[in-house]
């Protein structure tokens, strides 16, 4: 016999007086930590107990970068074309319409301007859970008309890498936005505007071979990949065995190519103590 | 002369010619109208063959073992007159990424590009055309010289890609690579570039930013390999001919895309067919081209180059 009889058939509880179960309740690090969602967040997605760096978006960046949360999104509307007519085993449209529908997201970048410790930033950030981040025409123009806008108002400009390089389904078009981003960072070295770049995790590709190298700092979170060919490329085409911590940030660091390596939750106050001590401003507080 | 598996016809016609030749020579049998009919199936299997290439076999073309690389056409274009200037002032010189300085005609150039190799132990020598981060700062060197000295630049493309290699990224790769992009949009003597054969991706754009860039008919540019596409997206390498097809990598569909400026007429059967009428069509287009750019100050130079990039891209919104 049962312990326990449904008197009444079908579910009675109506939504609203469901018991509280939020998405993602839980969050497990890779060495295996368990971290309560909203401990995470509270903790600047970083694992508390083993310092892991969560990968995150760009709504996660501007609320840790802007002050009170409150930016504008510049260019927001820009959306891919399919202009070669790609298809793979997928059509290209199709492709950009289902990672439209899984991230809320036009593509894999966004911009925003907001006040950080109380001054201008122009932020560029990409969205890695948009096609692996993958820099297609629009990526490319977001970056430019935001650099474009950061020159104008000669306000400080940051771009925020995560992405596994060029998008594919815009071929050569996606090459070109290599040179075009540099046509806007170098329009900016001319002009005396600061260029912080930040790596995260994963930085490879035609990112790291344009904007994510470029910066007048390079700059990196613990633990992240940075590369230019991925590590399964290296390891398939040289037949060597890769050292440990191969393409991390650390190492980036250790052969000179990343200025340091800051946790999440000191990313603001550095990133504006360079600001005020490379254009010689009074330090803000 | 090799041949590609599409052009086993004008193989099989050519031995035939050669046969009917000798049968000529050795007996008295007059062979003189069954060559001529036969040459005469061979220009038309010729023409029918070439005219039709698909984008796969296009791909093909530009590694034809017989196609001239960057030192033919320097040698070519300079003859004499060409000094190499070697090494980054840093780790090494890169022998996958040649440079020095040549006359065309009383025009001096500083000359870059990649080189491969010609057999076993020179492709490897050259590591395949496949530069390592030196052999892209050599490049920079090199340009940035030029510039000192208002002396043009040419660079001829021919890479298969960057090298993925452990070094490479220890020294990195992605860095000097993005260091040649952006120093090349804003180097303020011409740059003229011109893909020879491949043009692979980044390691291709390391030192492809130009005022002008000019493709030879049977060369591929793109930001990946066909193989390297089809295994990725399609997580097989069995798709090389569908993904050079989607990839709209021949010079035709680069040019229509507005990311190439020109496209440089080969000989019927490819560079490697006829050589000097290769060369003599990059020599001329090369100076015609820099005819165009030498009056232009610095400053226009550099914003129309910078203009020309910023147009590149297609969206909505």
């Amino acid at each position: 016999m049962a312990w326990f009889k449904r008197k009444e058939k079908g579910i009675q509880t109506s939504t609203e007086q469901k018991k509280d179960t939020p998405r993602g309740l839980w969050y497990k690090s890779p060495t295996g930590k368990i971290v309560d969602a909203k401990e995470l967040e509270q903790n600047y997605f970083v694992s508390p107990e083993d310092g892991y760096h969560v990968r995150i978006g760009s709504e996660e960046y501007f609320s840790i970068l802007f002050d009170e949360n409150k930016y504008k999104e510049l260019d927001a509307k820009l959306e891919s074309k399919d202009p070669l007519k790609f298809e793979d085993t997928k059509k290209y449209p199709d492709r950009l319409k289902a990672a439209q529908e899984k991230t809320k997201l036009k593509d894999a970048v966004r911009c925003a301007v907001g006040k950080s410790k109380g001054k201008d930033l122009v932020v560029a950030c990409m969205d890695f859970s948009f096609i692996g981040g993958s820099m297609g025409s629009v990526v490319g123009e977001k970056i430019a008309r935001a650099a474009d806008y950061a020159l104008k108002k000669k306000t400080p400009f940051m771009i925020i890498s995560k992405s596994g390089g060029a998008r594919m389904m815009e071929a050569a078009l996606s090459l070109m936005q290599l040179a075009k981003t540099s046509v806007k960072l170098a329009q900016l070295a001319d002009a005396g505007i600061p260029y912080i770049s930040l790596c995260t995790d994963p930085t490879t590709g035609g990112t790291t071979a344009s904007f994510a190298m470029l910066g007048d700092i390079n700059i990196s979170e613990p633990g992240a990949l940075i590369g230019f060919a991925g590590p399964r490329v290296v390891r398939d085409t040289t037949g060597q065995e890769l050292p440990e911590g191969f393409q991390t940030s650390e190492f980036l660091l250790e052969h000179g190519f990343l200025d340091f390596i800051t946790h999440r939750k000191d990313l603001k106050k550095k990133v504006n103590l360079y600001i005020d001590l490379i254009t010689n401003q009074p330090l803000r507080e | 002369m090799e041949y590609l598996e599409f052009e086993l016809p004008i193989k099989e016609l050519e031995e035939q010619l050669e046969k009917c030749q000798v049968i000529g020579e050795e007996s008295d049998v007059d062979v003189t109208e069954t060559c001529k009919q036969i040459e005469k199936k061979l220009l038309a299997t010729k023409k029918e063959i070439y005219k039709n290439l698909t984008p796969w076999q296009r791909v093909q073309m530009s590694r034809h073992p017989n196609r001239p690389y960057t030192l033919d056409y320097i040698k070519a274009l300079c003859g004499d007159s060409f000094l190499e200037l070697h090494g980054d002032r840093n780790v090494k010189d890169d022998k996958a990424m040649i440079g020095g300085l040549g006359k065309i005609g009383d025009q001096s150039f500083m000359i870059v590009g990649q080189q491969k190799g010609y057999n076993t132990k020179t492709r490897q020598y050259r590591n395949f055309g496949m530069a390592n981060p030196e052999g892209y700062r050599k490049a920079l060197r090199l340009m940035k010289s030029a510039e000192k000295f208002g002396i043009p630049v040419i660079t001829l493309i021919d890479t298969p890609g960057a090298y993925p290699g452990l070094e490479a990224e220890e020294r990195g790769q992605g860095e000097a690579i993005a260091r040649n992009i952006l120093e090349m949009t804003r180097l303020k003597v011409p740059i003229i570039t011109v893909i020879i054969g491949e043009g692979a991706s980044g390691g291709a754009l390391g030192i492809g930013v130009g005022d002008r860039v000019l493709m030879l008919e049977n060369t591929w540019y793109s930001v990946i390999s066909p193989e390297s596409c089809s295994s990725i997206l399609w997580r097989s390498w069995e798709y090389k001919e569908q993904a050079a097809d989607a990839l709209k990598l021949t010079a035709k569909d680069m040019k229509r895309l507005k990311l190439v400026d020109e496209i440089i007429k080969e000989p019927l059967g490819g560079a490697h067919n006829d050589r000097e009428k290769t060369y003599l069509a990059v020599r001329d287009t090369i100076l015609k081209t820099h005819d165009e750019l030498k009056n232009l100050s610095p400053k226009d130079l550099v914003s129309n180059r910078m203009e020309k990039y910023l147009e590149m891209g297609v969206f909505k919104g």
